[in-house]
Order: C-alpha cells, then sequence, then structure tokens
C-alpha cells in the first residue's frame, strides 16, 4: 500500500540561519497511522510540517503524499490532501460565523453551494459544534475554536490531518477535548494523523513517535519504546510521562525498577507486587 | 506589602442588560513575601480577580488594600500610578507586548515612563536582562529576533524593571516547551527567594502549584470556594472531582496506589515525596 507521506533525504536550511533547521530527515508515514513528532522548540518540527504541503520547498530531498511527490505542478493537488490545524487558535479565522469560517476553504475550491452546506454540517457534527454554526468564533472557548478549525479542514475531506503544536495553547481540559476529538475521528475515518507536540501525553496516544532533534531523527518507535528513554529525554528538552519520573526517584532510593517502560497501571502493578512480596 | 480583599465583588456592565456577576462576595489575603496560586477553570473568575491587584478593575462593592491603598468603588483613577509601579503584571503571551526596536530600548521603556533618566533605565534594563537568565548581548538586538521563550523573558524583564513588589503572573508558561516551562517556573523561584517578590501565579499546572506555590485560591463562579495550602487544597481529591479541577500528577498517582492497598500520611504532592513514603512499604530502604 502507498504510503500517505514518504519523506527521503530532506535537507531545509533558512536563508539567514547559522544551522540547517532539517538534515537529511526520512521517514514514512502509513495511511491511517497515527505518528507524533517529538521535539523542544526549534527542533524542526514546524520547519517539517509546512514542507510537507509546499509552504516550504526543500534545499534537496523527496515529499511523497499519497503517491504524488510535491513539486510546483503537484502542490494545490497535495493541498487538497493536507490539512495543518496550527498552534494559535486565534490566528486562523476569517469567517463572521463558525459555519461559515469552516465553508471558507470549500469557497476557495468552487465546491458547488449545494454540497458546501452538507460538507459544513457534517464537519462541525463530527467535531460536535453544529450547535455553535451561527456563533461568533471569537466568543468561543480555545478548545472550541481549535474543535472549528479541524472541522474546517475536514470538510476539505483530507487525506491527512496535520496539527502543529494544536493543543499546545489550550488549557487541561482543551487539551483533552481535541485528543478526545482526534482518537474519535479516527475510529470513524481512515485520517492519517501527524501530529507535532511536546506534549508527552498526546504523543502517548500515538501508533508511533518520531524523535526530533536539532532538525535531525533521533530515534523513532512506539510510544513505550521512546518513553523508555527516561531521563535522557529531558536532556534533549522533552519532559517524561509521570511514572518514568516515579521511576528515577525510587531507583535513585535504591529500588530496583525495570527498564521497560511502565504506564501508570504498569506500575501501580509492578509496586503491589513488591510490596506483597515483602 | 499584604493585598487584602474584603467583600468584594465586582458585576460587569452593571446598570446595562449584560450585566454578569465577575466576582462573588470575595475576601482573601495574598500575604506579603508569599507565592501565592490562583487556580479554577476558564471563566471562574481568576482574571477579573487578577484586574483588582492593581486596580485596572475597581470592586463595584467591598473594598481591596494594596499596602496603603484603599480601593473601593469611588476611588479615583488619578493617583494611581504608584500602586501600579508596586504590583508588576505579567499577561499571557507578554511578548505579544514587545515593540520596541531594541530589548534594552523595550525594557527601559516602562521605568522611563515613571520619569527615570534614560541611562538609569538603560542600567536597569542590563540588570533586568540578567535577572531573567538572558545574556547581556540580547541588549542591542531586536527582540523579534529572538525565540518565543526568549521574547518572553524580555517582556517580564520589562515588568520587573519597574521594581514591583509585587510580581502578577497569567499563565506565564502557556505555549512554551518543556525545558522552556522548567526554567521559567526556576526564574520565578529565584525571584520569590533571592529577590523577596511577592508572587502571585494564575495557573492551570497543578504541578506547579504543588512544586511552588505557599498558599492557594480556589475559584469557580465569581467566588472563593476554597483556600489553604497546596497540601490542605489537593487532600480532599473527591470535592476537587466534584468541582472539575485537576490534581497534581502525584496526588493522582498516590490515589490510584491507596486504592490498591498503600497508605500515605500526609497526601504526598512531589514524585520525591511519593518516592520516600513508598520506600518502607515496597521493603525498599530497609537497610538503611
Amino acid at each position: 500500500m502507498t504510503p500517505a507521506i514518504a519523506v527521503s533525504h530532506l535537507n531545509f536550511h533558512y536563508p539567514d540561519a547559522d544551522h540547517p533547521a532539517l538534515q537529511d530527515v526520512s521517514f514514512e508515514v502509513g495511511a491511517g497511522e497515527w505518528v507524533a513528532i517529538i521535539g523542544h522548540n526549534g527542533s524542526g518540527k514546524s520547519t517539517l510540517a509546512k514542507n510537507l504541503n509546499g509552504l516550504l520547498a526543500p534545499d534537496s530531498g523527496v515529499v511523497d503524499i499519497a503517491g504524488m511527490t510535491l513539486a510546483e505542478e503537484t502542490v494545490w493537488a497535495i493541498r487538497a490532501k493536507v490539512g495543518i490545524v496550527f498552534q494559535n487558535p486565534d490566528n486562523q479565522f476569517v469567517g463572521a460565523t463558525v459555519a461559515d469560517d469552516v465553508a471558507f476553504g470549500l469557497e476557495n475550491r468552487g465546491i458547488p453551494r449545494a454540497e458546501m452546506l452538507v460538507r459544513v454540517q457534517e464537519a462541525l457534527e463530527a467535531v460536535e459544534m453544529s450547535d455553535f454554526a451561527s456563533r461568533e468564533p471569537a466568543r468561543l472557548s480555545g478548545g472550541q475554536k481549535q474543535r472549528v478549525a479541524i472541522a474546517g479542514i475536514i470538510a476539505q475531506r483530507p487525506d491527512i490531518i496535520i496539527l502543529d503544536e494544536a493543543t499546545s495553547m489550550l488549557d487541561p481540559a482543551g487539551r483533552t477535548e481535541i485528543i478526545r476529538l482526534i482518537q474519535q475521528l479516527r475510529a470513524t475515518t481512515q485520517l492519517t494523523v501527524l501530529s507535532i507536540t511536546h506534549d508527552i501525553d498526546e504523543a502517548a496516544k500515538a501508533d508511533r513517535v518520531i524523535l526530533l532533534n536539532d532538525g535531525q531523527i533521533k530515534t523513532t518507535g512506539t510510544p513505550a519504546e521512546i518513553f523508555a528513554y527516561g531521563p535522557e529525554l529531558l536532556a534533549l528538552g522533552l519532559d517524561v510521562p509521570y511514572p518514568e519520573k516515579l521511576k528515577a526517584a525510587l531507583t535513585a532510593r535504591g529500588v530496583a525498577m525495570p527498564q521497560t517502560y511502565l504506564d501508570e497501571e504498569g506500575l501501580v502493578a509492578y509496586l503491589w507486587t513488591l510490596h506483597s512480596t515483602m | 506589602m499584604d493585598i487584602t480583599f474584603d467583600h468584594v465583588s465586582f458585576t460587569y456592565q452593571a446598570g446595562t442588560p449584560f450585566e454578569g456577576d465577575g466576582l462573588k462576595d470575595v475576601s482573601a489575603t495574598i500575604k506579603d513575601g508569599s507565592y501565592t496560586a490562583i487556580i479554577g477553570h476558564t471563566g471562574s473568575g481568576k482574571s477579573t480577580l487578577l484586574q483588582h491587584l492593581n486596580a485596572l478593575l475597581k470592586p463595584t462593592a467591598g473594598t481591596v488594600s494594596i499596602g496603603d491603598f484603599q480601593i473601593t468603588s469611588e476611588t479615583s483613577n488619578k493617583n494611581l500610578k504608584p500602586l501600579r509601579q508596586k504590583v508588576g503584571m505579567v499577561f499571557q503571551f507578554a511578548e505579544n507586548q514587545l515593540f520596541e526596536q531594541t530589548v534594552a530600548k523595550d525594557i527601559a521603556f516602562g521605568p522611563k515612563n515613571f520619569g527615570v533618566p534614560e541611562d538609569e533605565a538603560l542600567a536597569l534594563a542590563k540588570r533586568m536582562v540578567e535577572l531573567v537568565g538572558l545574556p547581556q548581548s540580547v541588549l542591542e538586538q531586536s527582540p523579534f529576533d529572538l525565540s518565543g521563550g526568549q521574547m518572553r523573558r524580555v517582556a517580564i524583564a520589562g515588568v520587573l524593571a519597574m521594581q514591583p513588589e509585587v510580581l502578577v503572573l497569567d499563565e506565564p508558561t502557556a505555549g512554551l516547551d518543556p525545558a522552556g516551562r522548567a526554567e521559567m517556573m526556576a526564574m520565578f523561584a529565584k525571584l520569590h527567594d533571592t529577590e523577596h517578590l511577592t508572587i502571585v501565579l494564575v495557573t492551570h499546572q497543578m504541578d506547579d502549584v504543588a512544586d511552588y506555590a505557599d498558599h492557594v485560591l480556589v475559584m469557580a463562579q465569581g467566588a472563593l470556594i476554597k483556600q489553604g495550602t497546596p497540601r490542605e487544597v489537593f487532600a480532599d481529591t473527591d470535592w476537587l472531582r466534584a468541582n472539575s479541577l485537576g490534581l497534581p500528577k502525584t496526588a493522582a498517582m498516590a490515589e490510584r496506589l491507596a486504592q490498591r492497598g498503600f497508605h500515605f500520611d500526609p497526601l504526598p504532592l512531589t514524585a520525591e515525596e511519593l518516592a520516600t513514603q513508598l520506600l518502607p512499604q515496597i521493603g525498599g530502604g530497609a537497610h538503611e
């Protein structure tokens, strides 16, 4: 099966920068997969996202989206397949109402009005914002705004949705809301998700994690494989899931802890075993 | 300088059909030298409360005492300038307020407005840049050439340059990456410990409340529904949940462990505290 995204030997350098922003980056994302790209601020995550739909053009390397190689001739076809949700919910609204805003992208693509109305309604239903269709976007909460932004994208029926730190400006409730929405969308559609994040709880929900550091792929693996790096993640400017913090505190007190990653439930079970065999 | 709220209520757009409650009968004291956290979800009245700390809003009823100042609904806006100097406000995404050509000029802007001569204001800028952990080399750079985290530090340096006694921080780490967040929180702790600033922190990060605050005010629907030390506030996990407030991660983990049969007293709030309390219960450290 053709991968949703195939990137090979991508290099990118900002004109005035001392260091390349991306160096020899290669990876694939399968159709329907959820991949998280993690890395500290300035690691090249957002530059990578912008190279995937032609907002930036690489110095060298190849980007294939759903079997099409990104080039001047294909960029519009590719943008129809890739939607990006950006970080700041306030920077991506153009419509006077929620429904207008969702319709904006469709109008730009010349979708007939009758179909547009159906798609807008479906998209708002998918993000559970139908009741807000005639509301003013500025008066919504951060989580609601990002849901509308996501509706604007899914109305265009893309194959791939890129979340570029889409939850980082939200409060914890808003963050949970968006992650839950993505999980729902994935359960009902074939959507491929690429989430660019430094939120470890968001990365934990992905099928696979790519760790980017200073413009290079440091490692790739399942969330459990990546989280097993523990304190090394801290050194890379990232956070570790809470169980790893507690493991480190216990290890420092001389308790033998397993090397593998344990989620909260796993850690509770392990500690209870220690308690029972005391 | 204590800040005391005495039966403070605030009504938005009073006397119009749009009037709404901002604050309802709030009485509390933010003690001089304290590190006070204000928690509560979006729309709970946190920001309204915050704007009373330097009289950006004045109470509809009741009195806010800020050091020697008494603010009531009758207080005129004249003569509030010295008060605004004493209480420094760092708003959300403070970097959006940067505007000058260089970092030095941006930081010096506030003090100059308060009548500090230019050379003194620039000297202050130099000191403040150091205080927020930036190299002197940024002084002559455009603030817009810096990273997001650095820009926010410059904005905070601009507030510190007013030499306030109280530093009010509204979600100061929002949007920063984990390393940037940790550095920022360490910087505030240092300002509290070595510069003896009173810190008022509005946050959704319960772990930061557990790690740094010594007093917590919990707001809901404009009312102060609880206050106390972090340990007191986080002790009643059922109550927190009923009010849809989060728990620090350690407290949540301790609760799960307690359901399994472990015992904790008092409720641990940091991973270190939890590990220490776990040790005798899992047969570790018995030989020490």
